[in-house]
């Protein structure tokens, strides 16, 4: 049973009839409806700055005839509309001579629970914890001088109808609470930015007073960076700390893994697969059977069972991530990949969890290797060229190495490498694999989707640290 | 076809009725609707369309000096009173802040002047095609170029009214067509990207489709076979695509939310020189056809021409109702930010700037978000090509430029080439000075 078709004049048989005879004649396709709500309530300099709720419904249809995909989105659910979208994908798909693959996988797997985090905690809570969380965390310290809070909310609905009347449903909860704390020092301003979240209720990430240690956590950082001092520029040995800074993997290596840009070959790894890319011992996964983790999935968002797909196996590259369009072209398998931000978004193949798995190595050990470096513990942002292979990151917390120890927090270091060459760069692999807290969003041609990220402490022999002193 | 103004109308006065009824003391509404028909192309043929259709509105009801909002898709009625109904919920238990109000009535646009926003030009996907086909051939006609991200044209139509129950009730049509080639260069084993775009309100304003192929496929090739330089402080010229993201750290940094704050590096700067004499900064919202033109902004407020920055004094803050009334100063009609912002031209031609040092590092590209709008640091990673005695060397990949935006500002040159092609707009511009971080 479809619960999109109340109150319309569809029911699931007409929706199915329009889809059937609409897609008969291509290669693949399917409506997806989706129901999704969301909340963001922000405290910012002691008020409740907004609390802003969205309900958004409506369909995507696509169509699909060899490589050309045609899409059709609306948020007005009916007859006549999906009809006019019907009319609009055939005039793209003018020549049809595909065969449809009414073959999906099934499954039953569920990494997370179906609940609803914005109903099953008031309103009056959610406000009242954010209350406390800046009085908390203005009794840090006096240099304390801004404080902002959020908690960010979500469920969405989805069904998928493909050709032929299958019907397949996911549940996604999704929750964030993020604290960010600026201070004030001798005139100097610096924040600390910490956040945690997944596809749980916000209790069960709050429970212990656990929002505490997210304050304890922004403040650690943003005190730190008040005595940091000019980052220097050039190429040095650079350790990453375990967990987040796995989004270097991430925009380095992840983007260039992606199904479309190998099929169109304009990604540095498209003749790679089978050929070592990576030092020995980097073993490198996507996962989305992850427990209650933010890129975690029961099925992706083409009704594909998510996986746990290798990537990168000691070093040799095994696969790439695919969806059902490239993975056909690259006369291959979808791995469950296919994602899209809502339904006014194209499916394209994106990263779930993207982990690089535990070596041998301690953090100690790397940090007594190197002569003159930098450790990185956390990033901000980060951007790649999949093309050229060049990605950038901005680091949020960061100290010198010198003769083998970890020296001064610096200011403003971003790091520049290039993927493909930074991989063959790793020098050491540590044993203490760590997963993020649950904050990524990845962007892609214009779309953001949750996803995960994880790592243990890596060595990497060279990268270029761009900062203000010579 | 896009919904016309009474249609949106009769949503947006049946949500501010219900409000009303239930007890709002203040209401606020957007309704907005939009058609998007997109072409992606790709090795001579299409590879894909989309047409999006987005109807939905916006609802802010106070309390007193309570205030909280709802967004939502679902229009029909009997789902609307019942989101009214959770909008004005939400806004009972969500704690007074006295700063909260609509904007006052007598800064409320009234003005009837014609900013020619809508061009109705109807494109098929034929159309759109023979554009990008064009471009991509255009592209390919050198050898270098050996693959295509894809190009795009789109074609988007949108209307809206904004209405509040202090009598406000607007809205207008407006139009966008944009087109993009993205190709692939390749030599020796080095392998390029690069794009070119254009957007415009009409059509007919659009960059052709073989500006748009030739200069993707200068772009691409220019930067094959990139060189690594040392780390050293340098003199950096900015091509026009980075100088305008210069300018916009400016408008962000000056935004009176961040002042108000205190999380802003230019607070407490006002009427203080942050630039050299030499530079100005404008906000013109009243450009006709102008892709950042408006006859109001987000809370309805009339949008009037702000001199910024004069003689590279800060003169004036973007300001909108609720933080202005934190740092007393009335609406200037910034609630969204800016309109067609741009740094007045300089005096300098493009040639005497690139000649103006013996070695120059010409940044047309960079990535990373590296900007700390509370302490003004600056750090990116960057490509571009090396300029010596004026004449562009060979091209850099893969190193860092760093700097702190008050140095920047103050040393920043501008020359005389400004063009007002997007809703933020710079000249070329030469900073001395930044750190490049090489090997």
């Amino acid at each position: 049973m479809s619960k999109f078709f109340e109150n319309s004049d569809l029911d699931i048989n007409k929706a199915e009839n329009i889809v059937s005879s609409t897609l008969n004649k291509c290669d693949d396709g399917e409506l997806y409806l989706e129901n999704s709500k969301s909340e963001a309530i922000i405290l910012d300099d002691h008020k409740i700055k907004s609390s802003n709720f969205t309900t958004d419904v409506g369909y995507g249809f696509r169509a699909i005839t060899g490589d050309v995909v045609a899409y059709s989105h609306s948020n007005d659910i009916s007859e006549n509309s999906l009809k006019n979208s019907s009319a609009n994908l055939k005039s793209t798909l003018s020549v049809n001579k595909g065969s449809y693959d009414h073959q999906i996988k099934k499954t039953n797997q569920k990494f997370y629970k179906e609940i609803d985090p914005i109903d099953n905690k008031s309103m009056d809570s959610k406000i009242k914890l954010l209350n406390e969380i800046n009085n908390y965390a203005r009794s840090i310290d006096n240099s304390v001088k801004q404080v902002t809070a959020n908690f960010l909310g979500e469920k969405k609905d989805i069904e998928i109808l493909r050709s032929g009347g299958e019907l397949l449903k996911d549940s996604r909860p999704l929750v964030r609470i993020n604290v960010s704390i600026m201070l004030e020092k001798n005139g100097r301003k610096e924040t600390g930015i910490y956040g945690i979240g997944g596809r749980q209720s916000y209790d069960e990430y709050l429970k212990n007073d656990n929002w505490k240690s997210i304050c304890d956590e922004s403040f650690r950082i943003a005190n730190t960076n008040l005595q940091s001092k000019p980052s220097p520029a050039g190429e040095m040995k650079v350790v990453l700390g375990p967990g987040w800074p796995a989004i270097l993997i991430h925009e380095a290596i992840g983007h260039g893994l992606e199904g479309d840009f190998n099929r169109k070959k304009t990604s540095a790894f498209h003749n790679l697969v089978g050929q070592k890319v990576a030092s020995d011992g980097v073993t490198i996964i996507d996962d989305g059977t992850l427990d209650s983790r933010r890129g975690s999935l029961n099925i992706d968002d083409e009704g594909t069972p998510t996986e746990k797909t290798v990537l990168i196996e000691n070093g040799v590259l095994k696969n790439f991530m695919q969806d059902r369009l490239n993975a056909r072209l690259m006369k291959t398998k979808s791995t469950g990949n296919g994602r899209r931000e809502s339904y006014k978004h194209i499916v394209m193949p994106r990263m779930r969890n993207t982990i690089m798995l535990s070596g041998n190595n301690t953090q100690e050990e790397m940090i007594k290797s190197v002569d003159k470096g930098i450790f990185a513990v956390s990033f901000g942002g980060g951007q790649v060229d999949i093309t050229s292979g060049k990605f950038v990151f901005n680091c949020t917390e960061a100290y010198e190495i010198v003769n083998g120890k970890i020296g001064a927090p610096l200011k403003g270091a971003t790091l520049i490498g290039d993927g493909p060459s930074s991989l063959k760069e790793v020098a050491m692999v540590g044993n203490d694999m760590m997963l993020d807290p649950g904050i990524g969003t990845c962007g892609k041609a214009g779309q953001g989707v949750p996803v995960g990220v994880g790592q243990p402490s890596l060595l990497i022999n060279k990268m270029t640290v761009g900062g203000t002193q010579i | 076809m896009i919904k016309d103004k009474n249609y949106l109308l009769n949503i947006s006065e049946r949500i501010l009725n219900k409000a009303k009824k239930l007890g709002a003391t203040d209401a606020s509404v957007v309704v907005t609707n939009s058609i998007s028909e997109d072409i992606n192309y790709r090795n001579k043929k299409i590879d894909g369309s989309t047409r999006s259709e987005n109807l939905g509105a916006n609802l802010t009801t106070y309390f007193g000096k309570k205030k909280s909002s709802l967004t939502t898709s679902n229009l029909r009625e009997d789902v609307l009173d019942g989101l009214v109904e959770k909008c004005f919920e939400a806004t009972k238990i969500t704690p007074e802040d006295e700063l909260n109000s609509l904007p006052e009535k007598e800064l409320h646009f009234k003005g009837i002047k014609e900013l020619d926003l809508f061009d109705k030009t109807q494109l098929d996907n034929k159309d759109k095609v023979n554009y990008l086909k064009e471009a991509e051939e255009i592209a390919f006609s050198d050898p270098k170029i050996v693959n295509t991200n894809g190009s795009g044209f789109s074609q988007n139509k949108s209307n809206f009214v904004l209405a509040n129950s202090n009598g406000f009730s607007d809205g207008y049509e407006s139009s966008q067509f944009t087109a993009y080639c993205e190709v692939v260069s390749k030599e020796n084993g080095s392998m390029e990207r690069d794009y070119e775009y254009s957007s415009k309100r009409f059509f007919s304003d659009l960059l052709s489709p073989k500006i748009i192929g030739e200069n993707a496929s200068r772009f691409a090739i220019r930067k094959l076979n990139p060189k690594k330089i040392k780390s050293e402080k340098m003199t950096v010229v900015f091509d026009k695509r980075i100088s305008k993201n210069i300018l916009s750290v400016f408008s962000n940094a000056i935004s009176s939310s961040v002042i108000a704050k205190g999380t802003t590096f230019l607070k407490g700067k006002e009427n203080s020189q942050i630039f050299n004499k030499n530079v100005n900064i404008v906000d013109k919202s009243d450009i006709k056809r102008a892709n950042g033109s408006k006859y109001f902004d987000k809370e309805g407020v009339r949008v009037d021409e702000l001199d910024l920055v004069k003689d590279g004094v800060l003169k004036n803050l973007l300001v909108d109702t609720y933080n202005g009334k934190k740092i007393n100063k009335r609406s200037n009609g910034r609630c969204g930010g800016t309109s067609n912002l741009f740094f007045k031209k300089g005096n300098k031609s493009f040639n005497e700037l690139i000649n103006s040092k013996q070695r120059i590092l010409y940044i047309n590209e960079t990535i990373g978000h590296g900007t700390n709008l509370i302490t003004g640091d600056y750090s990116v990673g960057a490509s571009g090509q090396i300029i010596e005695n004026g004449e562009f060397k060979y091209p850099v990949s893969e190193i860092t430029i760093a700097g702190n935006f008050n140095e920047i500002f103050k040393n920043l040159i501008l020359a005389d080439d400004l063009e007002l092609n997007y809703s933020t707009n710079s000249p070329t511009m030469l900073v001395e000075g930044i750190t490049v971080g090489g090997i």
